[in-house]
Order: structure tokens, then sequence, then C-alpha cells
């Protein structure tokens, strides 16, 4: 749509934000009784379901059980309903393998697999409503599923998008913004020691922007960090109270 | 046939109702413990660059020198002595692998039991790995026959002396330690020869069956509220749902009314 101004002259986006304001985030631990951990996050209009599974014995072939440390699973699927035509997707599609593979390896980084040896954990994933950000809602979703399982982690992993237009970087992209065609950069951060776990882009850009961008998607991934630290203390809290002391 | 249809409800929060605050230190992953290095570093820490940072969320706990933290939610981790309840997923050559909702699956070897079906079973070791080796010492334990599994988080069975309880209201309770519980219709005559050599298959009469599901419910809605499991917790549950029909234990506002009732009555108790 060549009359859409992804960013106005008085720095406003399409949907009222300013560059580097991120999206409303709502999360949810526990949400489901019968798996290790689960958890269910909406960043906007995105929204993510994540269960876990795990640590438990490596089902389906033995010879996979690494003898040091623990296999991390990772299986992505996207709703019929999540997008704006209903469109159905098959498990073993390409895109969803990829994401799988890019959760696994960001959550390879975080996870402290040597704990658990001859392991397996499974992480399954579920986008129900698609606005742009998905990997970053996954990683988020992820992320507070294996924290309500009780699996050790380095710390948080958290992801946000970012974008650049008219030489500004934008963060937490939605859909229009994303579909309008510029580059579009993913990023997964360690925030307490600030380590890069996964950092995507498959687009053009040139090299001097990327440190803006960069520094957009990080400044963002603290951000959404905060919120993320917010809910489990809270959930960590009702718990403690509940137990009892 | 009656169908029962609720519409969606903001729930408020369990803690609110109880109106206290949790008064242990809680933290979560990257939060750093303490910068003092004479610490010994426990379960649920790591040591990063000089500090001694948490790797889950939880309760710190402080035992003279060691710090750990204690996940609110683990699989079972099995410690020596304790008493669990599996099921046996393979058999092979010498030994046999059971599911104890732990992070491996445990070994029953052959030679360590009495008869062959064990599944009622003691932790005898532990592996390096978390793998837990289990043994039938005597013939108390061994396969369990009619009765009801119930599965819930390991952190919620308390710690007791004894775990084979047999409540007044006409059936028994095992309190497994890896959080898989089993409810069966008492044994009329305790037989100590044989023991649970031959399967009971004689079928078990109404009233025990309703007494069975109705502590099932109870057990079930103890654990959705997160209230520790011990034999008083659940007599005093099953009694407080006595006025109501066994299915509608269940319901949310059901559940939430017994389970202040067992907590008033817990607290009088202790206070």
């Amino acid at each position: 749509m060549a009359g859409l101004e992804l960013l106005s002259d008085q720095g406003y986006r399409v949907d009222g934000r300013r560059a580097g304001e991120l999206r409303k985030i709502q999360a949810r631990m526990g949400v489901f009784a019968q798996a290790d951990g689960s958890a269910y996050i909406e960043q906007g209009n995105t929204k993510a379901l994540a269960v876990v599974y795990g640590p438990h014995e490596i089902r389906g072939s033995r010879a996979r059980a690494l003898p040091d440390r623990a296999l991390v699973n990772c299986q992505y699927s996207s709703a019929t309903f999540s997008t704006g035509e209903r469109k159905r997707r098959p498990h073993g599609d390409r895109k969803s393998c990829e994401m799988g593979l890019q959760l696994r390896q960001t959550f390879e980084a975080a996870i402290l697999t040597q704990l658990h040896p001859r392991s397996q954990i499974d992480i399954y994933v579920q986008v129900l409503q698609a606005d742009g950000g998905t990997y970053a809602a996954c990683v988020n979703a992820a992320t507070l599923a294996v924290l309500d399982a009780g699996i050790p982690m380095r710390d948080f992993v958290c992801a946000c998008s970012a974008g650049f237009v008219d030489g500004t970087a934008l963060a937490d992209l939605s859909h229009v913004e994303e579909a309008a065609g510029g580059p579009q950069l993913a990023l997964a951060l360690l925030p307490a020691s600030g380590q890069i776990a996964l950092l995507e882009m498959d687009a053009r850009l040139h090299e001097d922007h990327l440190e803006q961008v960069l520094e957009a998607a990080a400044r963002a991934s603290r951000d959404v960090h905060t919120v993320l630290d917010r809910v489990v203390r809270q959930h960590v809290q009702e718990a403690s109270v509940l137990l009892g002391d | 046939m009656a169908l029962e249809m609720r519409l969606p409800v903001a729930r408020k929060p369990l803690s609110e109702s109880l109106g206290r605050e949790s008064k242990k230190h809680l933290v979560v992953p990257g939060d750093t413990i303490t910068t003092d290095t004479g610490f010994m570093r426990g379960h649920g820490t790591y040591m990063g660059e000089e500090k001694l940072i948490a790797s889950v969320a939880g309760s710190v706990e402080r035992v003279n020198k060691l710090i750990c933290v204690k996940a609110l939610k683990t699989r079972y981790n099995g410690e020596v002595g304790d008493i669990v309840v599996g099921r046996i997923t393979e058999v092979q050559q010498k030994r046999w692998k059971v599911e104890t909702n732990s992070r491996l699956d445990s070994v029953l070897l052959l030679s360590s039991m009495n008869l062959p079906g064990g599944e009622l079973a003691e932790v005898q070791a532990v592996f390096s790995d978390g793998a837990v080796s289990l043994h039938t010492r005597s013939l108390k334990y061994g396969k369990l026959g009619q009765g009801v599994l119930v599965q819930v988080s390991p952190s919620l069975v308390k710690r007791q002396k004894t775990h084979f309880h047999d409540l007044p209201c006409g059936a028994s309770v095992i309190l497994g330690n890896n959080g898989f519980i089993w409810v069966y219709p008492t044994p009329e005559h305790k037989e100590d020869d044989a023991g649970g050599f031959i399967a009971n298959l004689e079928p078990v009469s109404l009233t025990d069956r309703e007494v069975i599901s109705r502590l099932r419910n109870c057990i079930v809605s103890l654990a959705t509220q997160r209230m520790m499991l011990y034999d008083t917790s659940i007599l005093y549950c099953y009694e407080a749902s006595l006025p109501h029909q066994i299915k509608d234990i269940l319901k949310p506002e059901i559940m939430e009314e017994i389970v202040m009732e067992t907590r008033q009555r817990l607290l009088e108790q202790e206070g």
C-alpha cells in the first residue's frame, strides 16, 4: 500500500505508538495442569501458548540420548485461524521446522542442560493469533513455560523484533509493519549478562544502520524482561502463599 | 440428559482470599542471591562471574553455609528411603523400567523383588544422573490391586513417617513421594503369607467405590488449590465434602468452599 506511512512526521507509527515503544504485554503461567510447565502470552494482538514437558526419559530411539546433557526438542505450530486468511499448515512444513530449530538453538543456550544428562525436554509452542513478532512471542512464552516447569535456566530469554524506517529504528513490529517489506531483525537476549542467544535477519540493511537497530531491539528486549520478571514474581509469590510457610 | 454450561468469569487470585504475604525470599532466574563467596551452592543456583545466581524461580533456603533455591514445581528427585508408586513401562532382560514422574525412568532390578509384579517400591539407591533404583523390600510392597491412581505434583506430598494410611471412611490411601497417590478399598483381612501375589479381582462394592471416588475428587481439589497432602488434610477435606454430591466437588466454587473449610479446620487444630 503506497499511501501507508509507517512513521508519521510527528513520530507516530500506524497504531499510534512511538518508535521505541512496545505493545501491551500480558502473560500468565501455569495455564495447563497436566503439563510440567505452561504459559500464555499476549503481545498486542499476537497470542502464543507454550507447553513444556520434562525433563523425562528419551522417547523413541535411545541412540539420540546425549550422555552429558539433556536434549531440547522444540516444536512450533501455527493455528489455522491465526492469520487473516484461514490457512491449513501441515506439521512438517518448512516454516515450522525452521522456527523449531531457531527455538531450539535459543533454548539450548539458556537452559542448563548439563544438569540433566540422558533426558529430554520438550517445548511445544503454538501461535493462536499472529500480528507480527511471532518469534518473539514464542520465545517469551516458552521462557515462562520453562520457568513454570522448574527447569534450571541461566537467565530469562527475552526476545523482540525491530525494523528500520526513515532513518529511525522501530521496536516490536506489528504485522502491517512487517508486511511493508523493510528490514526486520529478531533478537533473543539474556538480559542480566547482555548475551545474545539468537539474532536473525533476512533482509537487506546497510551496515551503518545495524548498530542502531540492534540497540533498539536490545532495549526493547530489556523492557520485555521487566514485564516478564513482574509476572513471574507475582506467580511465585502467590504459589508460595498457597503452599503455606 | 442434563447438561450444565457455565460462562467465563474473571477469577480472583487465590492468595487474595488468604490475605497473607509470603515471608520468604523469592527469586527468579538471573537474580543474584549473594556476592559472598563463602557460601556453598546447592540446587537451583549456579556460579556466574563472582556471584551466586539463581537458576529457577522459587524460594531461597539457607542451611548454615549451603544456599539452594527450591523451585515451585519440579519433577520428582529420588531420595533414599522414599516410598514411590509407579507404572511399569518397559520390561528388559534383568530389570524393569518404572515411570515415576521423575527426570529419568527408575529401574527395578529383578533381583531386588519378592514377587513378579512389584509396583510399590522403596528407593534403594540414586544413580549419578538422577535415575533411581528401587526395591520391594518386604511383602508390604509389591503389585497393587484394584484402586485409583491420582497424579499430583511431588512438591505437594508431605514427608511423613508412614505413607500408608487407612482412613476411617472406609478406604486406604498410599501417598507416594513422587506425587502418585493410590486410593484403594481397605483389604478386609491382612494376609501375611502371599501378600499381594494373588491379584484380588473380586468386584468392589458400590459403597466402597463411592468412597474411593469421593476421596479421589477431594485429592484432586486439594492439589488444584495447591495444599499440602497428608492423611489429616485428606480426611478433613473428605468430611467437608460430604454434604455435596461426588460430581459436584470438582466445580470451581464448591472446590474453593471445601478447601477453605479444610484450611480452617487445619489452622484450628494447630493453633
